[in-house]
Order: C-alpha cells, then structure tokens, then sequence
C-alpha cells in the first residue's frame, strides 16, 4: 500500500468508527427515534464499503469475509422468522409478541418481539448490502473496445 | 368523523418548491449528461434532495431510508457497476428518441391530471390519515407502547409484510450471489472436480475433459 490517498484514508479510518457507532444506535434506538434494522443495516454495510473504497477490497474481505456475509444474510432471515415460530410454539400467534412476555402490563413482550426481528433484519441487510458490494466491485472491468 | 381543515399559505411551501424544482433540474441534467460518472453523481444527490423532502413532509423515517440506501449503497453500487462498462452513453439518433418522448409526456401528464384528486397535504381526512392510520395512532400506545408508531407498524401490526420484506433483500442478494459469485459460495476459493477416472473415461473414445475449477480464486 502506497501514500496515495493518505488524506483520504485517515479520514475513513477517523470515521469508521462513529459510523459503525451510529449504526448500532439507530438499530437498538428504532423504537424511540426514526431508523431500525433496515436503516442500520445499510449504514454498517456503508461503513464498511467506505473501508473497502480507501483500502481496497482484499483488505476489507480479510477483515470480513465473504462467507460470512453468506451466513449473515441467512441467519438474520431465520433470526425473524423464528422470533415468529417461537410465538407460534409459546401459544400465540405467528409474530404475537405479547406471549414472549404475558404478564407484562407495559407491553414487554412487544418491545422484545420488535427488538429481536429488527436485529434480525439489519443482520439480513447489512450482510446482504456489502455482500453485493462484494460481488460487483470484486469483478474485473471487461477491456473496454478501445482499449487496443 | 370531519375533522376542520382548511390548507393555506405556509412558508415550508417555499422550501418545498425550492426543493422540487431542484429535483427536477437534477433530473433533467441527468438526462442531458452522457458522461455516465456524472449520472451516477446526480442520482445520489436526486435521492440526497429526495431525502430532504420527505423530512419537510414529516416523514423522517422515509427520509433516513432514502439518504442511507439511495444516496449511499445505491451510488456506490451504481459506481462498482459503471465500472464493469463503459464511461460514456452512446448517442441514440433524434428519430428514435421520438416514440419514448411520447410516452413520458402522456404518462406524465395523466400523473399530473391525477394529482388533482389527491388531498391536500396534511389533510387529517385523507383516506390514508383517516381510517387504519388513525386507529393505529390511537391505539399503538396502549398496543404496543413504543414511541415510534412508524417501528410499532413495521415490526408489530404489519410484522408479516416486513418479514416479505427482509425476504425480499435476502433474495436479491442470494440472486446477485448466483449470478455473479462465481462458482462458489465460499467467496471464490478454488473448488476443482476430480479428474476423471480411466474407466470413467467417454464410451465414444474422446478425450475426457480436463479437470476446471468452478472459479479462479479471489478477483
């Protein structure tokens, strides 16, 4: 790796880490403020497209790889689908929060329910946005026709 | 039940028309620009001014969505891709360009004829603030009790459309991952078929063919 773009990679690297941060807050604060699993989905995937855009996208696939994301985009889906199947097995309806928690009066079986299938959802999105990242910047340009 | 509602003069209308006629001035520059980089710029600020409009219209969660997918990943994407083409758009002669003018014009004008129907803005008797918008307003905080109404109906009252959704996102990357993933899911590590045995071998005499990996490694 060279000196070329220095200011621009210390610039990713000081951002990286506030990105990731706000990620993690519109995923956990959806429930107070505008975003959740799909907004904070795409911002952690964007944190680490930014990465892979100033260091290059060998780098940022040892960081994460490939098959990861692969995994991550499947368990996010099986993450909400079985919040619902785990209604269905505590006696309620297919994605009836109130049973994860019955004898709340302040709806705590709600707030859980939307807790658990949002992070599934933003697992699903984030794995899935650098996922196809992955594939499109990972592919080399055909020549072009005049090229020769 | 009428709700009293008389749609006047306000000065957020300036700030919508500031907005709207720099949508539309985005777009009409994409469409006279050939250098395809460009293009890809002015879709993510068409999105970054898109953004801007749906907070003036109080709808921040929309916003946020547009300013993250369609500013961000979306120009990003648009960019990885443009890459595997060419950088500038052929010229189409003006003859061909006739038919799809035509179409544009009269699709845009029933638009425009349509809008006359709609509701004001802000109108609370709209049918889209009166009957299932409204109940869900009124009831998601003993429902439910989360602050946000908009996640208490994305994730609660309609948690079986965005599940749809969830699945929708996780097939279009599964499709991606078909088409352009070259072989292997594992991301490109060398998968190679056993050659073939000697008894294996083609009855018709030919040569059997070469051992070929699926894919050739990371690009």
């Amino acid at each position: 790796m060279g000196m070329g773009h220095v200011i621009l990679r210390v610039t990713i690297k000081l951002l990286f880490a506030p990105i990731v941060l706000f990620a993690f807050y519109v995923q956990f604060h959806g429930d107070y403020g505008p975003g959740g699993g799909f907004q904070a989905g795409v911002i952690l995937a964007v944190a680490f497209v930014l990465y892979a855009l100033g260091f290059g996208l060998e780098e940022t696939k040892r960081a994460i790889p490939p098959r990861f994301l692969t995994f991550g985009m499947a368990f996010g889906v099986m993450i909400y689908v079985g919040t619902g199947f785990l209604t269905l097995f505590l006696g309620g309806n297919f994605l009836d929060y109130n049973v994860l928690d019955p004898d709340s009066h302040h709806n705590a079986g709600q707030h859980l329910g939307i807790l658990m299938v949002e992070f599934g959802v933003g697992m699903a999105v984030a794995s899935t946005m650098l996922q196809i990242f992955y594939l499109f910047a990972g592919r080399e340009a055909e020549p072009s026709d005049d090229a020769w | 039940m009428e709700i009293p509602f008389e749609p006047g003069f306000s000065w957020t209308v300036l700030i919508d028309l500031s907005l709207l006629t720099l949508l539309m001035l985005c777009g009409l520059a994409m469409v006279r620009m050939r250098r395809l980089f460009g293009v890809a710029m002015l879709s993510g600020i068409y999105s970054l001014l898109s953004a801007a409009f749906f907070v003036v219209l109080d709808a921040v969660d929309v916003a946020f969505t547009e300013a993250a997918v369609g500013a961000g990943v979306s120009t990003v994407l648009v960019l990885s891709g443009m890459a595997l083409t060419s950088k500038r758009e052929q010229r189409v002669s003006s003859r061909r360009t006739i038919l799809p003018l035509a179409i544009v014009v009269i699709v845009g004008a029933a638009l425009v004829y349509a809008t006359i129907d709609m509701p004001a803005i802000g109108d609370p008797n709209s049918p889209a603030n009166a009957y299932v918008g409204q109940a869900y307003v009124e009831r998601s905080p003993e429902d439910i009790g989360v602050p946000n109404i908009v996640t208490g109906v994305l994730a609660s009252y309609r948690g079986y459309d965005t599940m749809g959704e969830t699945l929708v996102v996780f097939t279009a990357g599964l499709a991606c991952l078909l088409l352009l993933g070259s072989g292997s899911i594992r991301g490109g590590r060398k998968v190679t078929d056993p050659a073939p045995s000697e008894d294996e071998a083609s009855p018709v005499g030919e040569a059997p063919a070469p051992a070929r990996p699926l894919s050739d490694g990371p690009r």
